[in-house]
């Protein structure tokens, strides 16, 4: 059953009806026990970064999901600063981050930017994918999804990118490592293209 | 390629949906769930929901409306009303509310943007102004539903809370709020010279023209209106809507990222 980490940040529900409407097993991991049962691991996530990997401290599930994802290969789905928290840094905290993908999450560089506003990037924009990937199956690339973020991840190796944004430079939009997937936008709270991502998610 | 966004705006009063005339006479339109609802079939860029009356009665935001409305939304959703500390702004989020709006607390403590944005990132932050035009044209921002003039330069304060690190902007027009005869351009000019974050411009939104003609001078924007998309015709009856062609207005060329 795919679990969703409700560690106070992020939206859980929204996910969890996503799944209930298409009659996926779905579940809320708050504890520990719950969390053991996932084959699937979801960690939403709206805020800042450091704010986040102590939010996670606290849930006290960070070792086991840290066993599950790392030890067997539990494939996991981070959203927005969920996606973040798997580098090893952050410009915009001091904590350290779980390290599941080799990168560091760094400022968007707004130097190629010709308008206003800058920071952040925020709305609905179209994404390229770096190679077919079954995560995107199905889904309108044009139209896009909603992103909402200043900072975003620095892959330490370029193939784990597998989508990016255009604003002003390209931005990572989604990263993949093994049983490790990450998306910078919002998939819960981008329409029909998100309910394919969770789908594709659900099947991979 | 970053789109503009067009938001509907909705208010809620005693928990049920109003929408007001220049910040008077709250008609009653319906049930909150109902819209999101109806919102989500239709595809919308995203959503604003504000509670006029929790400031004024100084009641805390209603979570559990607020928990109902976010796992409902299958967009992102913007709520304000009654936060005045990072302890609520950080337990709406963990509701799954992607931004807090704040506007009273904000203007009155400009460094407070800089405590709630450490808390849930500053992309989450949301400053919205209540904006009255006096008679010479003079532009000042208002509190507590427009009723209590602050005096205050609508664009100096913008700018203030700004440096204190903010994620958007949302310039209502009081005066034009309801009337459908068109956005308040000037203003929305000068708060996009004030600022650098996104704007999003609310009141007197009356048809998709006027929507087109706000993203065609500003390139990338927030079009937020109330009427337009709950009201149906000359006689303002009440119905739910989000005209298809405004989904995909494409960002003229010289203004894409």
């Amino acid at each position: 059953m795919i679990k969703v980490l409700d560690y106070g940040s992020g939206n859980v529900k929204a996910i969890t009806n996503i799944y209930k409407r298409m009659n996926v097993p779905c579940g809320i991991a708050s504890n520990v026990t719950e969390l053991a049962e996932a084959d699937r691991i979801i960690v939403p996530g709206v805020g800042a970064f450091d704010q986040t990997m102590i939010l996670l401290e606290r849930s006290g599930m960070l070792e086991t999901m840290n066993e599950m994802v790392v030890g067997r290969n539990v494939p996991v789905l981070g959203i927005c600063v969920g996606m973040q928290v798997m580098a090893s840094a952050s410009e915009e905290g001091r904590r350290a981050g779980l390290g599941w993908i080799n990168g560091v999450v760094r400022r968007i560089d707004t130097t190629e930017l010709t308008h206003k506003p800058s920071l952040p990037h925020m709305g609905w924009n179209s994404i390229r994918t770096t190679t077919p990937h079954p995560v995107f199956h199905e889904v309108d690339l044009t139209k896009g999804f909603y992103f909402l973020h200043s900072y975003c991840f620095s892959c330490e190796d370029e193939r784990n990118v597998i989508a990016t944004s255009r604003y002003g430079n390209e931005v990572t939009a989604a990263v993949n490592s093994g049983n490790v997937f990450g998306m910078q936008f919002h998939p819960e709270k981008s329409h029909s293209n998100g309910i394919a991502v969770f789908k594709n998610f659900a099947e991979i | 390629m970053l789109r503009s966004r067009v938001i509907p705006c909705l208010l809620i009063q005693n928990g049920g949906l109003v929408k007001t005339t220049q910040f008077k006479d709250p008609k009653y339109v319906g049930d909150p769930i109902n819209a999101v609802r109806i919102f989500n079939e239709k595809e919308v860029d995203e959503l604003i929901v504000v509670d006029i009356d929790a400031t004024v009665k100084k009641q805390e935001p209603n979570y559990r409306l607020i928990e109902n409305l976010a796992a409902e939304c299958r967009m992102p959703l913007c709520y304000g009303g009654g936060v005045k500390t990072s302890e609520q702004a950080q337990r709406i989020i963990g509701l799954g509310v992607e931004k807090v709006a704040m506007s009273s607390s904000l203007i009155e403590h400009p460094s407070l943007a800089g405590e709630i944005s450490e808390a849930i990132g500053s992309q989450s932050v949301v400053l919205v102004l209540d904006v009255r035009r006096s008679l010479l044209g003079k532009y000042s921002v208002c509190v507590h539903n427009g009723r209590r003039n602050t005096r205050q330069d609508p664009f100096e304060v913008a700018a203030s809370v700004e440096k204190f690190g903010i994620g958007e902007v949302v310039v209502n027009s009081i005066d034009n709020d309801g009337r459908m005869m068109g956005f308040d351009v000037q203003l929305a000019e000068k708060m996009r010279a004030a600022v650098g974050v996104p704007m999003t411009v609310l009141g007197g939104a009356g048809s998709i023209q006027d929507i087109r003609g706000l993203i065609d001078r500003f390139g990338v924007v927030g079009a937020a209106a109330g009427s337009l998309f709950v009201f149906k015709g000359k006689y303002r009856a009440v119905l739910i809507n989000y005209p298809g062609v405004v989904e995909r207005i494409p960002v003229p060329a010289s203004r894409a990222a």
